[in-house]
């Protein structure tokens, strides 16, 4: 790598008056992650624990005629065998589950096959063993007898006439009624603005195409794993990694048919997440076992497991039209996208079509979606749900329209953009954005003013990922050293419970390394939401924002009582309670933590909220790559990430975002995939034959944080977590063109489908 | 129950005696054995390297190696690194550049640098990259990994 002669991590910041918002300290957690302290889920231990395994189906679709578990229960080491009818039997109901809903029978189902495997991988029936090994063993010995049906994987296999249908039960949802056809199609909807018809006959040029994408998987490093314990007195503490210990706890409520209270969900440090572990899998196993020995059981899944039955993100089919005048001014446009859902109803093409046209203001647009059931794992959140998918076409469409209106393909997003009171095609209206700021920012970056390396490509594309707000809870006491010890329940996957942190710190006029952030279990703060949709720095950063608040006054408060003054005349700033009128007046927040046994007791500050004014974000790219003709492998040579932060609470953990969002996108263009068989099996399930990036594979990342404040949020904060995954798959399908004339409509550009490309 | 090995080994400098089945990797041994559970296990094939450990100046994937394979070896883990209560610079290198996120990867992307930086102190990028690239990371992208990796060599070089 060369050296630059520009800045490679630029913030470009609008409001710098904060002391602690916007630097970077090192994070709290840090210490214990650098030296191998930091307990994971699968490093928790218990006395007297026994080890779970999963045997799962070997077949796509079939029914289970029976199943024998007397030699696997006969085997020494052995100490219980658990299926699906070790569940309570009780009454089906949408359940929330973080981002998504979910029927309760579906998640059993999932959990626990009962009458059919849907899936290769499908879960049937867990082992508790002294050992994995013995568990392992004991798993061979269980019995199954299978009646192997036809099987469907794609969404062009499953909405053909006449496809095996998975759900005897499942009828379509045809634009929100109950159509009474059984189908594979669980829903099919649409949303409407202006006249697409009309749009399209006002056209001077009109781009049409399809495009598909197949399954990949988020990819995180630690396997999902979870320890559950069932108490004598009846409660039950599960130690696990997720990305939302509410959820676990809430769910498993529902499917093992007792109270939340009786639950206590314990959140280990989590390896990864990326959306994928929002869901449970392991956990209800673990418990159904733990009930039936009476001790702690820990399940751990192979990476092989981790592939075959957790949640990837679907494969899909998209068309798109979009039509435009010689000016560029975008007259219509038509999205028809149909989702892999997996196993059970569910895709995010709910999600994908409320992004695939919100950076643009569109006057005409019409979307339709189809949520379709296939014999693949049912499908979790990865990143931005849908929305990668969705611009791999759109985005691509925008470049060849601009091509053919002989406009720079910036220029022409710019004539089109989103701006604040945009009505999206789906329905919202936005508050201030920062579309328009990210574009500009693109078009005059030193990159995308730079000259083309010889033989390069270049691409541009940019995504759209909105936040959603949700339960937060915060506590925050404080130390008579004046000090403060902050706990909440967002699970912190990539240094969130730092940035949260900052926020109390910047109220209180502290450091950022006086607040001791916790991040605690169920038992021990208020319901807080999953870590998803890009919300925890927004929003549990707002509940330490409020609870914070509530220290500070009551600091002022207690100050008042000592000084027998009236609370109205003192304030606190950088964490010194003083006098308005009264110099002599002073004292810092240490001096009274000291004194606060003596003169009331503690200071504790408390915050629940579920704030509204969320604020989506954007990002584009700037992709400069290479094609090696004879094998088809392409080079990535120079990256840019170029995202809407708001206000970057901590830069670095920004930037690192945007360059993890990037390389996976890069990951999800270039190789991942999951290679099925005639049998419906993967056979890639390897971390070999699974490509993921390696640093060998990428360049640096640049980033530019473009800062155009969220008027919802008392620092601006927008949730960075996601949109930075969008824009790469279509920015590099539009490089390649660039490079090669070659129009790449089908994901992954691996080498042989570049060679493929190449030679029609 | 299969007859257990004695093994002798050294980890991180102290005289450390285990039980293991043969059927046990060194991973397993460390982890559910001998109780070091700072070396992770992200595939147990030898793809991911989250179990990078050093055996007798030699980087290894431990999932790959056997328990009893380690008889008479010299083994250094992440819990090894450090000094007592001081850092080493790798490990400040990381934490100052906010080169993990998720830190599940993080003991082996340690481990494996410093064994480079034993080898080569002043590596250009695309040798961090090569040496890195059995070590996978799914939250940073490398980039700040890779500066971290060249800070910590240009610390180490000024000390």
């Amino acid at each position: 790598m060369t050296t630059t002669d520009y800045d490679r991590n630029v913030v470009l910041s609008t409001q710098n008056d904060f002391k602690v918002v916007g630097t970077r300290p090192v994070r709290h957690d840090g210490v214990d992650k650098v030296t191998g302290r930091a307990i994971y889920g699968a490093d928790y231990d218990a006395s007297g624990l026994l080890h779970g395994k999963i045997l799962r189906s070997p077949h796509a679709h079939a029914k289970i005629l029976s199943i024998d578990t007397s030699k696997a229960e006969a085997l020494d080491g052995v100490h219980a065998v658990v299926t699906a009818s070790d569940f309570p039997e009780t009454a089906d109901k949408t359940m929330e589950l973080g981002e998504d809903e979910t029927k309760l029978r579906d998640l059993r189902g999932n959990i626990l096959a009962k009458d059919k495997v849907l899936y290769v991988g499908h879960a049937i029936a867990g082992v508790a063993a002294s050992n994995p090994h013995v568990a392992e063993e004991a798993l061979s010995l269980i019995e199954i007898k299978y009646e192997v049906l036809p099987s469907v994987m794609t969404t062009d296999e499953a909405m053909a006439d006449g496809a095996p249908i998975l759900h005897e039960d499942q009828t379509t949802e045809e634009l929100g009624n109950d159509s009474g056809v059984v189908s594979n199609v669980a829903k099919h909807f649409q949303h409407i603005k202006g006249d697409v018809a009309e749009g399209f006959k006002q056209a001077e040029v009109i781009v049409e195409r399809e495009y598909n994408t197949v399954t990949v998987h988020q990819g995180y490093i630690a396997p999902h794993n979870g320890t559950a314990f069932w108490s004598a007195d009846g409660r039950l503490h599960i130690w696990c990694e997720t990305q939302g210990s509410f959820v676990v706890r809430d769910s498993l409520a529902d499917l093992l048919d007792i109270p939340v209270s009786m639950i206590r969900v314990t959140p280990t440090e989590i390896g990864g997440g990326f959306g994928g572990k929002i869901p449970i899998y392991v956990e209800p196993v673990a418990a159904l076992l733990s009930k039936k020995t009476g001790t702690p059981v820990k399940i751990v899944m192979s990476r092989k497991e981790t592939f075959e039955g957790s949640g990837p993100t679907p494969g899909s089919k998209i068309k798109i039209k979009v039509g435009a005048t010689r000016e560029g001014k975008i007259t219509a446009a038509h999205a028809w996208m149909a989702m892999e859902a997996g196993a059970y109803a569910g895709s995010p093409v709910g999600a994908a079509a409320q992004c695939v046209f919100a950076a643009y203001d569109l006057e005409n647009g019409l979307i339709d979606g189809f949520d379709v059931v296939v014999n693949k794992p049912k499908t979790a959140a990865y990143r931005a749900p849908g929305s990668p998918n969705a611009a791999f076409g759109f985005e691509q469409a925008l470049n060849e329209l601009a091509e053919k209106l002989g406009m720079d393909p910036i220029d022409l997003r710019l004539k089109n953009v989103a701006t604040e009171g945009t009505r999206r095609v789906d329905g919202p209206v936005f508050q201030r954005i920062g579309a328009k700021e990210v574009l500009e920012a693109m078009r005059e970056h030193p990159h995308y003013q730079s000259e083309k390396k010889s033989g390069s490509g270049r691409g541009v594309a940019i995504g759209f990922w909105f936040n959603i707000g949700f339960d937060s809870a915060c506590n925050i006491a404080l130390n008579k050293d004046g000090t403060v010890n902050l706990t909440e329940g967002s699970t912190d996957i990539g240094g969130s419970r730092t940035s949260i942190a900052m926020q109390a710190a910047e109220v209180l006029g502290i450091s950022a390394e006086d607040v001791r952030p916790s991040v605690v279990d169920t038992d021990t703060v208020g319901f807080t939401a999953v870590t998803g949709g890009s919300r925890t720095t927004f929003a549990t950063g707002w509940a330490a924002y409020e609870a914070a608040q509530d220290v500070k006054k009551q600091c002022i408060e207690r100050a008042a009582s000592i000084w027998d003054v009236d609370a109205e005349n003192l304030q606190m700033e950088d964490g010194v309670i003083s006098s308005k009128t009264d110099s002599e007046l002073k004292m810092t927040l240490k001096e009274l933590g000291a004194q606060l046994s003596d003169t009331g007791g503690g200071i504790t500050g408390r915050a629940s909220v579920k704030p509204r004014g969320v604020g989506g974000s954007f990002c584009g790219n700037i992709v400069d790559l290479s094609i090696d003709e004879e094998t088809g492998k392409i080079t990535i040579e120079r990256f840019t990430a170029i995202q809407d932060a708001g206000k970057a609470i901590h830069p670095s953990y920004v930037e690192g975002q945007m360059q993890g969002g990037s390389a996976q996108g890069i990951g999800w263009a270039l190789n991942e995939e999951y290679f099925m068989n005639d049998e419906g099996r993967m056979t890639n399930s390897s971390l070999l034959d699974y490509r993921m990036p390696t640093a060998l594979d990428l360049p640096m990342i640049d980033t530019v944080i473009v800062e155009v404040a969220n008027p919802g949020h008392p620092f601006g904060v927008r949730g960075v977590g996601e949109a930075n995954i969008v824009p790469p798959t279509p920015a590099i399908a539009n490089a390649v063109y660039d490079s090669s004339g070659n129009r790449i409509t089908q994901l992954p550009m691996s080498p042989v489908a570049i060679l493929e490309a190449f030679k029609s | 129950m299969t007859t257990k090995t004695h093994v002798q080994t050294t980890i991180n400098g102290e005289p450390v005696d285990f039980l293991c089945e043969p059927r046990q990797s060194l991973l397993e041994c460390l982890r559910d054995v001998i109780g070091l559970t700072g070396t992770k296990e992200g595939c147990n094939d030898g793809n991911c390297g989250a179990c990078t450990v050093n055996i007798d100046g030699r980087i290894v994937t431990s999932c790959l190696v056997l328990g009893v394979e380690a008889q008479g070896a010299s083994i250094e883990t992440i819990e090894g690194i450090a000094d007592g209560t001081n850092l080493h610079p790798i490990q400040l290198a990381f934490l100052e550049g906010a080169a993990l996120q998720c830190g599940i990867c993080t003991p082996g992307f340690i481990v494996a640098t410093k064994a480079l930086l034993e080898k080569n102190p002043d590596p250009t990028e695309h040798e961090i990259r090569f040496w890195l690239a059995n070590n996978l990371c799914r939250c940073t992208g490398y980039d700040k990994i890779v500066r971290a990796v060249q800070e910590a060599a240009k610390k180490m070089q000024e000390a």
